[in-house]
C-alpha cells in the first residue's frame, strides 16, 4: 500500500456498538480519504469516541468492519497502531515522568521518531524538559500530548476533542499542527471536535454524528453549498410551523420565520409559495446551523 | 494583503476570493503585486491549505491572479478592466439594497432617482463653495 493508493485510509461499513440499553454506534459506514482533514464532529455522547476507539483497536467490533491502512486493528494492531499519531480526549500521559522522560520512553516505540523535529516542536511549545508531567497545566499537557503525537510524522494524526476546555492560544497551536500535517507532508489527520467554528477552518471532509449515527457527511464545500438559510415572510401568520419539503428546521413566530433547508433552490421556493410565504432573506447557513437542523430532523423522526 | 475570515456562513474560500478582488478594485493591492504563497496564507488564517488553494484557483479563473511558473502568485497586470467590473458589483449591492429599502418605505423608484440627483447637486454645490 501506497501513498498515491486511493483507496480510503479509515473505512467502517456498518458498524454498530451497544453499551447496555444504549446503542452508541448505530450502523456507521464513512470513508476517509488520505491526504486531506476529517472532522467527526457531534454533541458529547454523539459517539464520536467510541468510533476513534474502534479505529485504534481498542474495541471489536461487534457488527460490521473496520479497516484502517487496509487492516483490522484488532488482529493487526502493530500495523496500525505503529502509523498512527494519538491525542486522547482524557490526555493520559504518565504524571510520574518528566517532560524529557516523556520523549525519551515514547521514542523507543517509534523507529521513525524525528528528534530534531520534536526538539522544535518542544521549543515551540514552550515546555520544560525538566518539568514533572503531573506539574504541568491543562495546556501543556495537551501540548506534550500532541508532540509525541507528531514527532514520528504519523501517516494519521487522530485527534479527539483537542481543543476541549484550552485557552485560545494552545487551541491555536493545535489547529497550526493540523495545518503542518496536511500542507507540508500531505498525510491525513482524523479529529474529532464539538467546535463547529474550528471545525469549519480547517475541515475538507466532515461526518456528523448524532446519537450514535452519521446524520451527514461529505466534503465541507458540498455541505455548505447544498444549505441555505431562508427568512420567509407570511402575510398572515400561520398557525404553527409549516410543512415544507425540503426545509430541515423552521424556527420562529408570527410572521416571519428562520428556514434551514438543503437541495433544490426552487423546489424549496415553490414549496414556501404553497404555504403562502415569501423569501425576504438567502443565505450560506453556518455549521452551527446546520447541524442543529440534521440534529433536530433526526430527532424528530426517532420520536 | 490582510485578510478577515468568519465562520458564520459564507465557504471560507469564498471569502477569500471576494476579499482580494475587493483589495484589488479598491487598489490596495496593485498590479504585479505578489500574494503571499498558499501554505504562508493558510498558516497566517489558521485555515486549511487546500481551502487557500481553491481560492487561488477561482482567482485564477477570474483572471484577478496569475501564477508563474516556478515563483509565486501575483495580481494581474491587467486589472483595471474587471477592477472597474467589481467596483461595478459592489456598488449594484448597494444599490439593490437601498432599492429594497425605498420599496418598503413606499417612496417610488422615480421619486428615488431625482432624490440621487437632488442629493448629488447639493454635494456638488458644498464642495464648490
Amino acid at each position: 500500500m501506497n501513498a498515491s493508493d486511493n483507496s480510503p485510509l479509515i473505512e467502517t461499513s456498518g458498524l454498530s456498538r451497544q453499551f447496555g440499553q444504549k446503542l452508541a454506534l448505530n450502523n456507521v459506514s464513512l470513508k476517509i480519504p488520505r491526504g486531506r482533514v476529517f472532522g467527526l464532529v457531534g454533541e458529547n455522547g454523539a459517539g464520536k469516541t467510541t468510533l476513534i476507539k474502534h479505529v485504534l483497536g481498542l474495541l471489536r467490533a461487534e457488527s460490521g468492519s473496520v479497516r484502517v491502512f487496509g487492516f483490522d486493528p484488532v488482529t493487526d494492531p502493530v500495523a496500525v497502531l505503529s502509523r498512527i499519531g494519538y491525542l486522547s480526549e482524557n490526555r493520559d500521559l504518565p504524571p510520574w515522568m518528566r517532560v524529557d522522560e516523556l520523549l525519551r520512553y515514547t521514542q523507543a516505540f517509534y523507529p521513525k521518531w524525528d528528534p530534531a523535529f520534536a526538539e522544535e516542536l518542544r521549543n515551540q511549545f514552550g515546555l520544560d524538559p525538566a518539568a514533572k508531567i503531573k506539574n504541568l497545566s491543562r495546556g501543556e499537557n495537551a501540548k506534550a500530548g500532541l508532540l509525541i503525537a507528531l514527532a514520528f510524522r504519523p501517516e494519521l494524526l487522530l485527534l479527539d476533542e483537542p481543543s476541549s476546555g484550552l485557552d485560545p492560544m494552545v487551541r491555536r497551536d493545535i489547529l497550526e499542527a493540523i495545518i503542518r500535517t496536511v500542507a507540508d507532508e500531505g498525510r491525513t489527520v482524523f479529529f474529532s471536535s464539538h467546535l463547529l467554528e474550528e471545525v469549519e477552518r480547517v475541515a475538507d471532509d466532515i461526518a456528523m454524528m448524532f446519537a450514535g449515527e452519521v446524520v451527514l457527511t461529505g466534503t465541507l464545500d458540498d455541505i455548505k453549498e447544498n444549505h441555505h438559510r431562508l427568512i420567509l415572510h407570511f402575510e398572515s401568520p400561520p398557525a404553527g410551523a409549516p410543512g415544507i419539503p425540503g426545509v430541515l428546521s423552521l424556527t420562529g413566530s408570527g410572521r416571519e420565520w428562520t428556514a434551514i433547508c438543503n437541495g433544490s433552490r426552487s423546489a424549496v421556493m415553490a414549496g414556501v409559495a404553497r404555504v403562502g410565504g415569501q423569501v425576504v432573506a438567502e443565505d450560506t447557513a453556518s455549521l452551527d446551523e446546520i447541524f442543529v437542523a440534521r440534529a433536530g430532523a433526526k430527532a424528530a423522526r426517532k420520536e | 494583503m490582510q485578510l478577515h475570515i468568519t465562520t458564520d456562513g459564507v465557504p471560507i474560500y469564498l471569502q477569500i476570493a471576494n476579499q482580494v478582488k475587493y483589495l484589488v478594485a479598491a487598489g490596495r493591492l496593485a498590479p504585479g503585486e505578489e500574494i503571499p504563497p498558499i501554505r504562508v496564507l493558510a498558516h497566517q488564517l489558521l485555515i486549511n491549505p487546500n481551502t487557500v488553494a481553491r481560492a487561488y484557483l477561482e482567482l485564477e479563473r477570474a483572471g484577478v491572479v496569475v501564477k508563474r511558473h516556478g515563483s509565486g502568485t501575483y495580481i494581474s497586470d491587467n486589472g483595471s478592466p474587471l477592477a472597474r467590473k467589481e467596483r461595478l458589483k459592489i456598488i449594484s449591492h448597494r444599490v439593490d439594497a437601498l432599492l429594497a429599502e425605498a420599496a418598503h418605505m413606499q417612496v417610488a423608484p422615480d421619486d428615488l432617482f431625482k432624490l440621487i440627483k437632488d442629493r448629488h447637486q447639493s454635494m456638488q454645490l458644498e464642495e464648490n463653495k
